[in-house]
């Protein structure tokens, strides 16, 4: 029986429930030393003197260092040329947050006092808090290489002026994706011990060989005596592969102090620290038809970068305008994006990472056209999308092939589950009734560039390759261990692996183990983001399963005498097919396949042992239909979700249960950034939401419950047919529920309200109408 | 920064008395009672007392007693305590009730009611209740005990009219057997602050107070004099603001903080049975 | 070099039915006893500012946030921990297995707090509906999940032999 599409129980669990996993901060090996960091409070300022005296003069500490202590190490890795973010500021800071000296003694408590007692002297220079300031003329500049705050403009990529002249109806949206907080619920994490014979870093991170080998390049020391432990982390999304800097002024301060050195971010820090995500500001033009038919679009993008531009940060309009397009066949798509930096936390990978702002982006347009023309939401859609025969789809972007999907099929089952001429009525009967709330009604059809991917993908970001290993190795009593590169953060890949390679070699699930996010003991690896874990390297653990098994059944018909293509396993037990009494259990084999006389000639002992270094030739591209019903009330301005119905068409499902989990968790952060956080700042550049009780990560009586539905195109890319899910969520919810908070609050001409639609915002607009 | 209070001295007290002489004999001392409001500032060193006295093993601080018209709450009466007290529950029913919406389960296990009351945050939930129902704070000091009424208690932000060398030792409610309350707490997410808070206690000497509408936790003169007078709820309600100066932050206007007051001071009197 | 004279003082806790007795200093919070001094890591410090629940225990069977209590207040009291609510054999209590069976974590963070809240919940309510689930359990973040299967975790616990036993 496969176990492919079973709901099987998670293996990481027993330890996590009974606090038995290992969490970086967990650690404490003999003779740790704790370190803390001095931040800027200062958006932008010179840095005119530090005192660290008092520090020093305390007991227990070990080491105190500015910028000048650090003046023979790099800057941090995946910085730009002549942007570099220094480890530790040395003439300026430029963002709230910024690094200007660290502590390290013997205690956390006295290392908490050594960097309260640092006296930082700093002469403000003017701060740029916002892409509207960084673009004025005679703004501030943040780095003099850029002469001006741009970082890299790409005009409309193609004249679209005849397309739309010559269109019947156009209308614009500008339309601001905001910045939000990654938070996960542990912040970063690391410890570095610098031995006599190498370095070890256990890291809160998502890609501990990229890790290993970004610190060996960066101190100059050989991977062979680097190691990386990435142990259980405690979420990440996306967050945990941006380079944080104490990650390596933690190493660094190990070697020169001799003992471990462990960093705990706080949450206060984190939320300045650990990059930001989206923080994008769109100009979309669309030409239409009345039959809501569209037939140009131009979108441009000004992405705001924070204070040092990173590799990651960079690209993320590029998957955004990559992805402008949605699920629909647009004939003329123009795209032009700018990344801009201003003195804030810098911007990189968030959950999505840019193709949450591309759905919301189209899915808005596409309700804006539905306004426009009096077309129903539903109808534009299905006007305009790529059929389910329309595959692979060449998109404007050389980047995105679309190579499956069934955006109408997607939206059918979802209208399955919606009843939405009653919805339609009870809006009706609601606008009537001054005293009832008012609903709306949004959906989105969304789509998603996913697995990364093809080769040269992940190389673009500054990754060593983007396929991802996979080694099976057999052990003598028939169990298996499975190693993987792809490091997980909570998404189950010890569970799903552990399914995909049952399988593929007819081993008990209950006798796989997968082992993880250690560079001393997995071949080689990429990492988990990008929804890529399942799609590349499940689909590796796929393939090494396949070719120990198919060595497996060579050597169980040689015991058995017979031919390998007879040879079939069922429970554990390979026999001849027909004939199940003439048989050898899986233990034999692979006790046996360590035994040179009990082996067919020309096999080598050890043989049950693969290494896969997984290729595939495209992304993936899940996608969906999601629809979301909300109540607002007339009198607050508040909005409560009511409903919230999900279709996903993630491919090939491996465990049903964990599928839901993570479009579950995708779509409450998807629900966060629509309804509840934005990271703020002030004129002068000044954090507003810098901690949890300012920046709202919602509870649980602020969610909604969830009906989920599926469809299943099958990934073409892979032979599991898996697409990946943990992106999903978060691209898919947000313009559902933008668009109900709009449809609403329609019949008081409103046609957009930016993220996060709070209560204040939408008072204004109900007062304004009276 | 946060998560690491700096150093102090810690004592311990086990009487009134005791606390007192210590709170005479030590420079910056403070007052450790649930520690919900105060351990949260220590964190962020945003307060760094030299010493610490811990006045939470204090017996005759703690309880409720049925003082024949009023309610005696002792100050380190937890809100767990109080939320489930049955004799609160029949006497003074709003404060029960409140005291089941303070922060979260967690916060109201540990934190005090007394605590929550000198700390004086004009976003608390508690002194609402106090002021709406009338309470009468006890302070004790070396000269013996002082009663202060609600409404002169909080004098300004986080500021209380406990002196330096006092103690809120109990808070009397008076009983409220019977009446109609409310209490409207808007916030955006469930475990926060209110971003505007109302409380009302129907009865014979009815009163309106309201959560986070200005420096200090007021009531609502204007509009619980309407409502003494016999006024109708929209027009107690339009009231509800007046003399009021509000604060701005990320989650309301001034213009729109009053508003909210007005909405949910309607809604407080529906609830309290106001028609 | 200077020196600051620390004061020092015995905080004794029962922990998990074990007596735990240390000298600290007086501003030790509870969680870094918990961790340090109990060497019970399943509690996490997940915020500064009583928002996330991570470090969530019981103390004397009442959930308490263990970041926002001093060592010192515990002293003489009994705390629960995660690794206290099990039946010691590596069975887990119904609300551990509740998680586990309905998915109730993913990168398990914020799961020892929001299971000992959980905990508390149905010791005090052995048959809370979802929205009473919700609201027991606003004190706690979980960033993974979206609460749906969280809430369905509690309602397995219910089930299934509620809060469970404990030293």
């Amino acid at each position: 029986m496969s176990l492919i599409g079973a709901k099987v129980l998670r293996k990481e669990d027993p330890n996590l429930i009974t606090g038995q996993g290992q969490y970086v901060d967990d650690l404490a090996p003999a003779g740790c030393s704790f370190m803390a960091v001095v931040r800027s409070t200062e958006p932008h300022a010179r840095i005119v003197k530090v005192d660290t005296s008092a520090a020093r003069s305390m007991d227990g500490v070990l080491a105190v260092w500015t910028a000048a202590d650090i003046a023979s190490l790099p800057a941090r890795p995946a910085s730009l040329p002549g942007m570099d973010m220094p480890l530790i500021a040395g003439d300026a800071a430029r963002f709230v947050g910024d690094i200007v000296a660290v502590v390290v003694a013997t205690d956390r408590y006295v290392a908490a006092d050594a960097a309260e007692a640092v006296v930082v002297d700093y002469e403000s220079l003017p701060a740029i808090a916002s892409l509207g300031q960084a673009l004025a003329p005679d703004a501030p500049m943040i780095h003099p290489v850029l002469q001006g705050n741009t970082v890299f403009f790409q005009d409309y990529t193609e004249d679209l002026t005849a397309e739309f002249d010559a269109a019947p109806r156009t209308a614009t949206l500008s339309l601001v994706n905001n910045r939000c907080a990654p938070a996960p619920i542990e912040p970063n994490v690391v410890l570095a011990d610098w031995g006599a014979t190498g370095l070890t870093v256990w890291a809160a991170f998502q890609a501990p060989h990229h890790l290993r080998n970004t610190i060996a390049a960066f101190f100059g020391i050989s991977q062979d005596t680097t190691r990386v432990i990435a142990p259980d982390v405690g979420g990440g999304f996306g967050a945990k592969i941006n380079f944080a800097s104490e990650i390596f002024l933690a190493a660094a301060l190990s070697r020169a102090v001799g003992r471990p050195v462990k960093y705990t971010q706080t949450r206060s820090e984190c939320m300045v620290a650990m990059f930001h995500g989206r923080a994008q500001e769109h100009k979309v033009d669309v030409a239409f038809d009345d039959s809501g038919k569209i037939l140009a679009l131009k979108v441009q993008v000004t992405q705001d970068q924070g204070a040092y531009p990173d590799a990651t940060g960079m690209g993320l309009p590029v998957l955004t305008t990559a992805m402008a397009a949605g699920c629909y066949k647009i004939p003329k798509v123009a795209v032009s994006w700018r990344n801009v930096v201003t003195n804030t936390t810098p911007v990189a990978a968030y959950r999505g990472a840019g193709r949450p702002e591309a759905s919301y982006m189209i899915e808005r347009i596409i309700d804006l056209v539905a306004d426009e023309t009096g077309v129903d939401p539903i109808d534009v859609r299905k006007t305009n999308f790529i059929p389910a025969d329309g595959f692979p789809y060449q998109t404007h972007s050389p980047l995105a092939v679309y190579d499956s999907g069934n955006f109408a099929g997607a939206l059918d089952e979802l209208l399955r589950h919606v009843d939405y001429p009653a919805l339609k009525a009870e809006q009706a009967a609601r606008l009537a009734d001054p005293t009832a709330k008012l609903l709306g009604i949004g959906f989105s059809s969304w789509l998603e560039i996913a697995g990364f991917g093809p080769p040269g993908s992940l190389e673009a970001f500054g990754h060593l390759a983007s396929w991802e290993s996979a080694q099976v190795r057999v052990q003598p009593d028939g169990s298996a261990i499975i190693y993987t590169g792809a490091s997980p953060h909570g998404q189950g890949t010890v569970t799903t692996f552990a399914q995909i390679a049952a399988d593929q070699l007819g081993i008990d699930f209950d006798r796989i183990s997968v082992r993880h996010g250690d560079t001393a003991v997995i071949p080689q690896g990429i990492g988990t983001m990008g929804s890529r874990a399942v799609a590349v390297g499940g689909e590796g653990v796929k393939t090494a399963s396949t070719r120990v098994f198919e060595r497996a059944k060579k050597i169980a018909a040689h015991l058995l005498e017979a031919t390998e293509d007879d040879i079939v396993v069922e429970n554990e037990e390979f026999h001849v097919r027909g004939t199940p009494s003439k048989s050898v259990p899986w233990s034999q084999v692979a006790w046996k396949s360590f035994q040179p006389l009990e082996l067919p000639a020309g096999m080598e002992p050890g043989s049950l042992d693969a290494t896969v270094f997984q290729q595939v030739p495209n992304f993936s591209f899940p996608s969906g239909a999601y629809c979301c019903v909300v109540e607002i009330d007339r009198e607050t301005g508040e909005v409560e979700i009511r409903n919230m119905y999900l279709v996903d068409d993630c491919g090939t499902v491996i465990n049903p249960m964990l599928v839901e989990g993570q479009v579950h968790g995708g779509v409450a952060q998807g629900i966060a950034q629509a309804l509840y956080e934005h990271m703020q700042y002030d004129e002068s550049g000044v954090p507003r939401t810098a901690t949890l009780m300012d920046y709202l990560v919602p509870a649980a009586p602020d969610l909604p419950g969830y009906v989920s539905g599926r469809t299943v195109t099958l990934n073409p890319s892979n032979t599991l047919g898996a697409k990946g899910v943990g992106e999903s969520g978060s691209v898919g919810a947000p313009p559902a529920v933008i668009n109900a908070v709009v449809d609403a609050l329609s019949h008081l001409g409103v046609k957009h309200i930016d993220m996060p639609a709070t209560p204040q915002k939408i008072w204004s607009i109900l007062r304004g109408s009276k | 920064m946060g998560m690491i209070p700096a150093r102090f001295d810690y004592r311990q007290a086990g009487s009134v008395a005791e606390a007192l002489q210590l709170l005479a004999s030590c420079d910056d001392a403070k007052l450790l009672a649930g520690g919900h409001s105060l351990v949260p500032l220590m964190k962020m060193r945003l307060v760094s007392p030299s010493t610490l006295i811990d006045i939470s093993g204090i017996a005759e601080l703690q309880g409720i007693t049925d003082a024949g018209s009023a309610l005696r709450v002792g100050a380190l009466t937890r809100h767990r305590v109080v939320e489930r007290s049955q004799v609160v529950a029949q006497h003074v029913p709003l404060l029960a009730h409140v005291a089941g919406l303070v922060g979260d389960p967690q916060v109201r296990n540990r934190g005090t009611i007394g605590g929550s009351l000198v700390h004086g945050d004009p976003a608390a939930d508690l002194p609402s209740v106090a002021l709406a129902t009338g309470a009468t704070m006890v302070v004790t000091g070396s000269g013996g005990e002082r009663r202060i009424a609600a409404s002169d208690f909080f004098v300004d932000f986080l500021e209380t009219a406990v002196g330096p060398d006092e103690i809120l030792t109990a808070i009397e409610f008076p009983k409220r057997t019977g009446a109609g309350f409310g209490y409207e707490k808007f916030v955006r997410r469930s475990m926060d602050y209110a971003i505007v808070g109302v409380a009302v206690q129907a009865g014979e000497q009815p009163g309106i107070a309201l959560v986070n509408m200005g420096s200090v936790p007021r009531r609502a003169e204007a509009a619980s004099q309407a409502l003494a007078s016999g006024a109708g709820v929209d027009a107690v309600a339009a009231l509800a603001a007046d003399g009021t100066n509000p604060p701005e932050d990320l989650n309301a206007s001034a213009d729109y903080r009053r508003h909210l007051a007005s909405v949910l001071t309607k809604r407080a009197l529906l609830a309290a049975g106001y028609r | 070099m200077s020196t600051i004279e620390t004061h020092t003082t015995r905080v004794t806790v029962t922990v998990n039915g074990r007596e735990v007795s240390e000298e600290v200093e007086p501003r030790t919070l509870l969680v870094h006893f918990l961790r340090e001094q109990a060497r019970l890591t399943g509690t996490h410090v997940g915020c500064d500012t009583s928002n996330c629940g991570a470090c969530t225990v019981l103390i004397d069977d009442e959930a308490a946030k263990s970041c926002t209590v001093l060592a010192v207040q515990a002293n003489g009291h009994k705390v629960t921990t995660v690794e206290g609510v099990g039946n010691g054999n590596g069975g887990f209590s119904p609300v551990q297995e509740g998680f586990r069976q309905e998915h109730g974590l993913q990168c398990g963070y914020c799961t020892p707090g929001m299971i000992m809240a959980c905990t508390a919940l149905l010791a005090e309510n052995p048959q809370p509906n979802e929205h009473q689930i919700r609201e027991a359990l606003e004190g706690n973040l979980c960033r993974c999940t979206g609460y749906e299967t969280i809430v369905r975790a509690v309602q397995w616990a219910a089930t299934n032999g509620g809060a469970g036993e404990w030293a």
